[in-house]
């Protein structure tokens, strides 16, 4: 299911060049600008004006109402679940990440293809079924649920089951970015290393991690990403109570649904700036791991 | 597994990685995942059959899965053109618009969906020129469309992008040289490549328009029979406090899911045998 979002390793260098320095290679004047137009217009038409439709909106009435609905004490507290949610999900599905590349990129075992397969299933699961089966786990009708509400332990509803929910969409991102550029790799340097004497760690820690940090760090930002925005799924989970269990996203909902556009704009600004961060980071490890790629290339020719 | 294999094993770390993350994804993902199955035995074959082919829920999925696929069919279309015109040609604003395409993967779901909402309302940017014409896009049907449009197109552009760039432009020299025109070059030489990437971007879209959410129950209006998409039904189920009936709902997303996932698997191992690459 990642297919689509994983790193273009090679795409850093404008190609272009290749296509159109030939006449065998490239279409009639025309047909390539008929071909530019209708696709940017596509793309200014559905990805670019919903951007700018956020900021403008948030900042319709000023910037007064903007800062007031961001420093709203219901905000400023979805600011912090957002960021407690992030904080829990991304280290673990970092660690994770680097557990299941080590196995399947370093050893050969049976059912290696169908375990890649069991790490993609949360893309292909929709947000609103990812809260679902907590809620039937946890939730007070749940398996748990009686247990859980014995020793007074909430977690649908509250604070862990929206960590929980959101460690379920954020599962593959590291895993599935680290998988081919580990196996792509392979292992010969780790094993002069170990043959050398260094143990795991060391090996680890000094081979294998140089290797592999832009990939780490590309998948890092998908998963935080993620994690900072998920929507469907926390929204099962959450209960929806004020200053409580809402994350920001949560929070624009509630905003919106109470005819307050201006300020749930306003917080859906935030949100969109971190997109355009997270566009910005992700496009920079994107050159630096091509630039990382080549020397390595370079250095092993 | 066997002893001879072992004695190979050079590398540390193989049963202490394999256990955790068997451990961690039984503990996050299968076990949950096995309790929506398990949920649904508590009905009776007949009952599930009731809750899964009501007419409400009948006609969420004509929407969901209709609208899902003229989405993706639309992203196929656009999206090929986007990816080849970021490949082939060089223009102003080019690497921006490039790093922007992913924009759909890193806007919140929700930001997406009032945004949208925002530019088709009868007075918004492009709502008020569609109203003269008699189009209403925001809570109607046609709503669903554009935001499975916005949250699909990343998928079409970044699986067929890469096979692009990859291309040998010999095949395309050799047959200009033979008297080919340019369009038959397309047709018959470059879309063939293209093919297996640009199907499985179609149903890599489609997949995630299905399940989608968050960016569209801010546009659709959320009319029972008119325009309620499948995953909100099992929202609806669920604050009726109505979990089986949620669950039975579920199962059937699920299943179609599952199924879908093992076409996609088929069809990027189709990509790398025509293409010679790995995903």
């Amino acid at each position: 299911m990642s297919g689509a979002i994983a790193m273009q390793w090679s795409g850093a260098g404008d190609g272009a060049a290749r296509f159109e320095s030939k006449a065998a290679t490239r279409e009639a004047p025309l047909v390539k600008w008929i071909i530019i137009g209708v696709s940017l217009t596509f793309f200014a038409v559905f990805l670019l004006m919903p951007l700018v439709a956020v900021l403008v909106e948030a900042l319709r009435k000023g910037w007064e109402t903007y800062l007031t609905a961001l420093l709203d004490p219901d905000a400023l507290s979805a600011v912090k679940l957002t960021l407690i949610a992030a904080v829990i999900a991304v280290p673990l599905n970092l660690v994770f990440g680097v557990a299941a590349a080590w196995a399947i990129a370093k050893f050969e075992f049976r059912g290696k293809h169908f375990l890649i397969t069991l790490i993609d299933l949360p893309f292909s699961v929709s947000p609103v079924i990812a809260g679902l089966i907590y809620v039937l786990v946890f939730g007070a009708q749940g398996w748990l649920g009686p247990w859980l509400s014995e020793h007074d332990i909430r977690i649908i509803f509250a604070v862990p089951g929206i960590v929980l929910a959101t460690v379920f969409v954020t599962f593959p991102f590291v895993a599935r970015e680290l998988i081919p550029l580990m196996e792509a790799q392979g292992k010969e340097e780790e094993e002069a290393a170990v043959v050398l004497g260094a143990n795991g760690w060391q090996t680890f820690w000094h081979v294998t991690l140089p290797n592999i940090k832009w990939g780490l760090m590309y998948g890092v930002i998908l998963t935080n990403a993620r994690a900072m925005g998920e929507f469907g799924a926390v929204s099962v989970v959450s209960g929806h109570i004020r200053g409580e269990t809402n994350t920001l996203p949560l929070h624009v909902e509630i905003l919106y649904n109470e005819y307050q556009f201006a300020a749930a704009f306003a917080v859906a600004s935030l949100l969109a700036m971190l997109a355009l961060v997270t566009l910005g980071l992700k496009t920079w490890v994107e050159h630096r791991a091509a630039a990382a790629h080549n020397e390595r290339q370079d250095g092993t020719s | 597994m066997n002893a001879p294999a072992r004695s190979f094993r050079v590398l540390p770390g193989f049963r202490l990685t394999l256990g955790y993350t068997l451990a961690y994804l039984s503990l996050i993902v299968l076990v949950p995942l096995a309790a929506v199955f398990l949920k649904t035995f508590t009905l009776t074959f007949d009952q599930f059959w009731a809750v899964v082919t009501a007419p409400r829920v009948v006609a969420s999925y004509k929407l969901s899965f209709g609208m899902s696929l003229l989405a993706a069919a639309i992203n196929a279309v656009f999206g090929l053109m986007l990816a080849w015109a970021l490949v082939r040609y060089t223009f102003p604003g080019k690497k921006l618009i490039d790093a922007l395409v992913d924009l759909p993967f890193a806007l919140p779901t929700a930001v997406a969906g009032i945004a949208l909402t925002a530019l088709y309302a009868k007075n918004g940017w492009i709502g008020q020129l569609l109203e003269p014409l008699g189009i209403q896009v925001a809570f109607k049907p046609l709503g669903v469309l554009v935001a499975l449009v916005f949250i699909g197109l990343p998928f079409v552009v970044r699986t067929v992008q890469p096979i692009l760039e990859d291309l040998d432009t010999e095949l395309e020299e050799a047959a200009a040289s033979l008297g080919a025109q340019r369009w038959q070059i397309f047709r018959h030489v470059i879309l063939p490549v293209l093919l297996p990437a640009l199907l499985t971007g179609f149903a890599l879209a489609f997949a995630r328009a299905v399940g989608e959410y968050g960016s569209v129950i801010f546009i659709a209006g959320n009319i029972p029979m008119v325009s309620e998409i499948t995953p909100l039904m099992i929202i609806t189920k669920l604050e009726q406090y109505d979990y089986t009936g949620a669950t039975a709902i579920a199962v059937v997303m699920l299943m179609f899911s599952f199924t879908l996932l093992l076409v996609i698997n088929g069809l990027q191992a189709w990509t790398a045998k025509r293409t010679g690459r790995n995903r």
